[in-house]
């Protein structure tokens, strides 16, 4: 049986492979248009090789302090939160502190490790790689190169068989958020400015880091109203889920139709989906944001956004190699450390009443004073 | 005969060279308009991937997978059909490598268990091919779209697999590592490759280019899959069943890109890593049409392509990494164009031979 579509494969073929073998007469008379097109490429290639363009961008951000290397995560750079993030901590240690920092960002798997190693290589005082995946790769390099410095933005801290966390190599700072807490505080002011007795929750990935905000966003809410329900939806359970905006309206939309006028999300672009819904929604119906400022993605339905510092970490991991106080370890950065926190400024200052902040401030407080215990795990 | 070689030679080389001067000089313009010197930037290249051990072994480990990838594309182009399929056809021989390498005994002998692993790896690839194979052979789907869809349905069920049945490491997206067989890295035997991830995959890469150019060039099978490729109707009528060929190539094709998993799953990580494969199948097909569908040719290319791939991590303190993949693309393009358009100025010529199919390359 030989179908109709025969011919598209015969073209792609044709085009594709060998031709029937040619007599090799004739050549100089028929091949010199293709031999002068050859020459004339070469020789402009050869000209361009010696141009030497003037005041050619520097290599890297300069300065005479702390040699700086930081490899991206696969998103890489223009994430508008994870990477730029790092991106921004690093820019401003070049400013504030003359780092030199290289940036690196990977095309595949194996790049991962191959860029840190191009940078330990360099006997680089610090070389920083950002995002879980590069867990394996620090603790390898590390041990091969116990004179650089190494940290790990959400470095995945693994545990022993009695449940106890395993150290990281003596070189390796392991930089770990508390998410948790910056999602209780605005679980509460979802709560407190919402005003309905219902709040929502939606989540990209249906994953355990996810799991973290909504375990503190409920904590929150619950904090400030018990008989609040929270109604938490994912996404999906692939990757995917943080990319898909068309779900993420779908969800939120069904979410303030039900009287919910809150929802934070933690959901990658899949919330830009939620923002818009509120805006369908009009008056009344807010979203939060997350990792970065969101008030621009919908200005006025923007109740605030859990921002996570990884500017800051980065700044100060980089300050503290420059001090000379570096060390390994793990570090985990909360509300205390500044690591976590929400936007409260002049845009959405008029979104949240004044007792509504006088009562977040005693919140942060008491989550700073261990007199509140923020879960870090749904129960 | 002398004649009949050098045309070939001719016509395989002078595209493809052609091509790549075109990809250089627009390359040059790139780096000027980023104000960096292109003889500054290359030379950072060269010596950032052939310059030094560690380098070349970068290059080497990326190749591997190339090779696998490209032979994959390569195979189902002699046959007539366009696989675009071994970026999950790659992803799923790595994990049926992972996954057996999980379940057999920690204490195994690697004789015993790297085969195992290696098997499952070429099963996974071809099981994916067979589907497409299949659909094109009995019902006539055309491998195009079958092969792009079930792409999709592919890794997504890797990625399912991997995070919500609990396979994974908490916190990550890959299995535990697989004791039981690990393909020792090329540092093992040649201290000077430390720390590069080049490893024991590149023989197989190797025994594949050699294995597929016998199966292609010199074995009745290979034979009657170019003729279905050339003319699957004068193939028909000269007794090939032709449907049973492309269901072949596609299963071969699979199980080919299926076990270039192992390269990364075996030899570099020992572990399975959801997004391993990371665009080595599409990239195949640039590779597949660069080599020319020859299996020398596709050895070269993947070559090619790994030192782009690798130079570009090289050359990121000077330029952005979308460089590279610019490149790429205008290697790919100009490939394409040039290919017929150096072909007609070859064939310009008087009394060209009748259309054969050659039985060597």
């Amino acid at each position: 049986m030989v179908t109709a579509d025969l011919s598209a494969a015969r073209r792609i073929h044709s085009s594709l492979s060998l031709a029937a073998p040619i007599r090799a007469g004739d050549l100089s008379r028929f091949m010199r248009p293709l031999i002068t097109a050859l020459i004339v490429l070469a020789l402009v290639h050869g000209g361009l090789l010696f141009v030497q363009p003037t005041n050619a961008p520097a290599a890297e951000l300069a300065g005479d302090g702390p040699q700086v290397g930081v490899v991206f995560d696969l998103g890489g750079r223009g994430d508008k939160s994870f990477n730029d993030g790092a991106y921004l901590g690093a820019e401003s240690a070049a400013k504030k502190l003359q780092a030199r920092v290289q940036f690196i960002e990977p095309g595949d798997g194996s790049d991962r490790g191959a860029g840190l190693r191009l940078l330990a290589a360099e006997r680089r005082a610090l070389v920083v790689g950002v995002g879980f995946i590069f867990t394996d790769d620090l603790i390898e390099l590390a041990k091969e190169y116990p004179d650089v410095n190494f940290a790990g933005v959400d470095f995945a801290v693994g545990t022993d068989k009695f449940g106890d966390p395993i150290p990281p190599p003596p070189n390796v700072a392991a930089l770990k958020f508390r998410e948790e807490e910056g999602s209780f505080l605005v679980g509460a002011l979802a709560a407190l400015v919402g005003g309905s007795k219902k709040v929502g929750f939606l989540g990209g990935m249906d994953m355990p880091l996810i799991h973290k905000d909504e375990a503190g966003y409920r904590a929150g809410v619950m904090h400030v109203c018990k008989d609040c329900t929270v109604i938490a939806q994912y996404a999906g359970v692939t990757p995917e889920a943080f990319r898909n905006p068309s779900k993420g309206k779908e969800l939120a939309l069904s979410q303030y139709q039900q009287g919910v006028n809150v929802i934070f999300h933690a959901s990658g672009s899949t919330g830009l989906g939620m923002f818009e819904a509120a805006r369908a929604m009009g008056r009344g119906h807010y979203g939060i944001g997350v990792d970065a400022d969101q008030y621009g993605e919908a200005p006025g339905y923007v109740l605030t956004s859990m921002v996570k510092g990884v500017d800051n970490v980065v700044y100060d991991t980089i300050r503290r190699v420059k001090d000379g106080t570096f060390q390994g370890g793990i570090f985990s950065y909360g509300l205390k450390e500044k690591g976590v926190g929400y936007v409260y400024d002049a845009r959405n200052r008029a979104l949240i009443p004044d007792s509504v902040r006088a009562r977040l401030l005693d919140i942060e407080r008491d989550i700073v004073a261990g007199r509140i215990r923020v879960p870090s795990t749904r129960s | 005969m002398r004649a009949a070689t050098s045309a070939a030679i001719e016509d395989g080389v002078l595209p493809t060279l052609t091509a790549l001067l075109v990809a250089l000089v627009a390359g040059d313009l790139l780096i000027l308009s980023y104000g960096q010197a292109p003889g500054e930037v290359w030379r950072l290249m060269m010596s950032g991937t052939w310059g030094n051990a560690y380098g070349i072994g970068q290059v080497l480990y990326k190749a591997t997978t190339l090779v696998f990838t490209g032979l994959s594309v390569a195979i189902g182009l002699r046959a007539g059909l366009f696989n675009i399929g071994a970026e999950s056809q790659l992803a799923a021989g790595g994990f049926c490598a992972a996954a057996l390498g999980l379940l057999l005994p920690t204490g195994m002998t690697p004789w015993l268990a790297i085969p195992m692993c290696l098997l499952a790896a070429m099963l996974g690839g071809a099981l994916v091919g067979f589907i497409p194979g299949v659909l094109r052979a009995r019902f006539g789907a055309h491998e195009v779209i079958a092969t792009i869809m079930l792409n999709f349905v592919v890794l997504a069920l890797l990625n399912w697999a991997i995070s919500a049945t609990g396979l994974a490491v908490p916190e990550t997206l890959h299995t535990p590592p697989v004791a039981s067989s690990s393909i020792p890295r090329l540092a093992a035997f040649f201290p000077v490759f430390h720390g590069s991830a080049a490893n024991g995959t590149i023989l197989l890469a190797l025994m594949a280019v050699t294995v597929s150019a016998w199966l292609l060039f010199r074995s009745r099978f290979g034979y009657e899959l170019r003729a279905t490729g050339l003319q699957p109707l004068a193939a028909e009528s000269a007794g090939i069943r032709v449907p049973r060929i492309w269901m072949m190539a596609m299963v071969l094709g699979g199980a080919v890109a299926g076990l270039g998993g192992s390269n990364f799953v075996l030899g570099y990580k020992n572990y399975f890593e959801d997004g391993f494969n990371g665009g080595a199948g599409f990239l195949g097909i640039a590779v597949a049409l660069v080599g020319r569908n020859n299996p020398f040719g596709v050895l070269l290319a993947a070559l090619f392509f790994a030192t782009l791939s690798q130079g570009g991590l090289a050359i990121h303190a000077l330029v952005p990494k979308q460089m590279v993949e610019v490149l790429e693309g205008i290697v790919i393009l100009a490939v394409a164009v040039s290919v017929p358009e150096v072909r007609r100025l070859l064939r310009a010529r008087p009394a060209p031979s009748a259309t054969t199919l050659p039985v060597t390359v």
